[in-house]
């Protein structure tokens, strides 16, 4: 085997060559509809006319924000939460029962709520978003706060450390891990979130943009836009995976 | 002169699920300023739980410790520790890890590299200052704990079976070197094990504890020259460690006992 990491690369998505060649001809020769199938140089090249237009852009910066601003406050809220909860018990008996509730809940039931709270507007996205992935972060940090060694803990108070710098320089780190492996569950479900909500109640976004195109007949373009949103979602995985990975170098 | 004064205590340990244990039972011991004391006992008799009193850990919720005169009221740098298991910062280098406590002191930057550098150097850890605690050794872990422990200078040096997850070598190596720099800077220390020989050859008194639950069974001065370096294989020494072999051996086979009702 070869060591070169982009031959390596090569190799593991040959996969996908293959099936992008499979779906191709399944379209070209006419083994599916080619309108429940477009062929994937139509889809290019409706994807290329939708760049152009600025439709892309325009509605994918507005899902992108959504979706930055919905996970951004996630992560604040949920780490804060997780750590308090493992670090102070009154919190974690108040707030503990309304978390084993709230946790099974399918959020997308909430697409209504929100957008009765906020409307049709960014503001409607980003609480779903927030909402949905706000658990995953603050079991991941309750999870890893409560297995801080006591050891390390012990040791920062009597190199003078107080309670509460202990929190931040022993509790916090040691509930790192586990806070970024929920945040990266939490990345998946906004995805999901996003584009399930502009495609019921939107008039901007990805996800709108998708059902706007389907209801008009025009699948190239349609489904030039679930590859667009699919490789957002990959794109935005593997960066995460890379930044996960240096945050966590001194583990080895 | 006193350094540390044990009085009458008491600790129930609660598990999480079951009843509470009486781990010590009427603890009563006085440790001398700047002495090397070996707390010695079977597994479970108390000896760490008593560490952990000292260093403020657990609260003493009966009887007294007092320090200089003083009763404890939580850990506090004037105290250092050393664990079985280093309790290093692994998200820290060994330097930042050095550094902790010297930062918390609200040393100068200067000063606190300079204070770092010399510990790291003191344990020979020297070209290993940028390593992750990952990289690293059992050996070089603990050699790390102790330049952490040390740079903030602690009177009382707690050591709680600092070597007992080293291999035979290190750990002899690691005794040797230990002694050297205690000799260098003399210290309080109490040190916990449940090895007769390290007990003998480190401390200049033995403190002896019962099984569980735990007293002091025997104080036994340990204090004669140690500085041959056949010292492990004179006469002396091996009196010394049987004889104190002859009294841990029975709450030995005690702890046994009652671990098997």
């Amino acid at each position: 085997m070869t060591k070169n990491p982009l031959v390596q690369g090569a190799v593991r998505y040959l996969p996908l060559l293959f099936l992008a060649l499979v779906w191709e001809a399944a379209s070209r020769f006419e083994l599916v509809s080619s309108s429940a199938l477009p062929s994937l140089t139509k889809i290019a090249a409706a994807w290329w006319d939708l760049a152009k237009s600025g439709d892309l852009l325009d509605n994918g910066a507005s899902s992108l924000w959504r979706l930055g601003a919905g996970l951004a406050i996630a992560v604040v809220v949920g780490a804060a939460l997780g750590i308090g909860m493992a670090w102070w018990r009154p919190l974690d008996m108040a707030l503990g029962p309304l978390v084993e509730m709230f946790y099974p809940l399918p959020k997308s039931a909430l697409i209504p709520v929100t957008a009765l709270w906020l409307g049709f507007g960014d503001g409607s996205k980003i609480l779903l978003i927030a909402m949905g992935c706000v658990l995953p972060v603050a079991i991941g940090a309750y999870n890893g706060a409560r297995s801080s060694d006591k050891a390390l803990v012990w040791s920062a108070r009597s190199l003078g450390a107080s309670r509460l710098r202990v929190l931040r320089d022993v509790v916090a780190p040691s509930a790192l891990p586990e806070t970024l492996s929920g945040i990266r569950t939490a990345l998946a479900i906004s995805f999901v979130l996003l584009v399930a909500s502009e495609l019921i109640v939107a008039r901007s976004g990805l996800g709108y943009l998708i059902g706007f195109l389907g209801s008009n007949g025009t699948y190239d373009s349609m489904f030039a836009v679930v590859l667009t949103v699919a490789g957002m979602g990959f794109v935005a995985d593997r960066l995460y995976l890379l930044v996960m990975r240096r945050a966590l170098a001194w583990r080895e | 002169m006193t350094k540390i004064v044990i009085d009458k205590v008491r600790h129930k340990y609660r598990p999480a699920r079951g009843k509470p244990v009486l781990a010590l039972e009427d603890v009563s011991l006085e440790v001398r300023d700047k002495e090397f004391l070996a707390l010695l006992g079977p597994s479970g008799c108390g000896k760490s739980t008593l560490l952990y009193l000292m260093g403020g850990f657990l609260p003493v919720e009966s009887g007294t410790i007092s320090i200089d005169g003083k009763p404890i009221a939580g850990p506090g740098p004037d105290r250092g520790v050393v664990f079985q298991h280093f309790a290093l910062f692994p998200w820290k280098t060994v330097r930042q890890n050095v550094l902790y406590g010297l930062e918390r002191q609200g040393l100068a930057r200067e000063k606190r590299e300079a204070v770092a550098k010399k510990f790291i150097d003191l344990v020979g850890l020297s070209g290993f200052e940028d390593n992750y605690p990952s990289q690293l050794s059992g050996g070089m872990k603990q050699r790390a704990a102790i330049a952490r422990t040390l740079a903030v200078d602690p009177s009382v040096l707690l050591m709680d079976e600092p070597f007992g997850a080293l291999d035979a070598q290190t750990r002899a190596l690691m005794q040797s070197e230990l002694l050297g720099i205690w000799r260098a800077s003399p210290k309080t220390v109490v040190f916990v094990t449940h090895d007769v020989q390290e007990a003998v050859y480190l401390a200049g008194r033995v403190v002896v504890m019962s099984a569980r639950p735990g007293r002091v069974k025997a104080i036994i001065d340990t204090n004669f020259d140690k500085t041959a370096p056949d010292v492990l294989r004179s006469a002396k020494f091996g009196d010394m460690v049987d004889q104190i072999w002859g009294l841990v051996k029975e709450e030995a086979i005690k702890a046994q006992m009652g671990r098997g009702t």
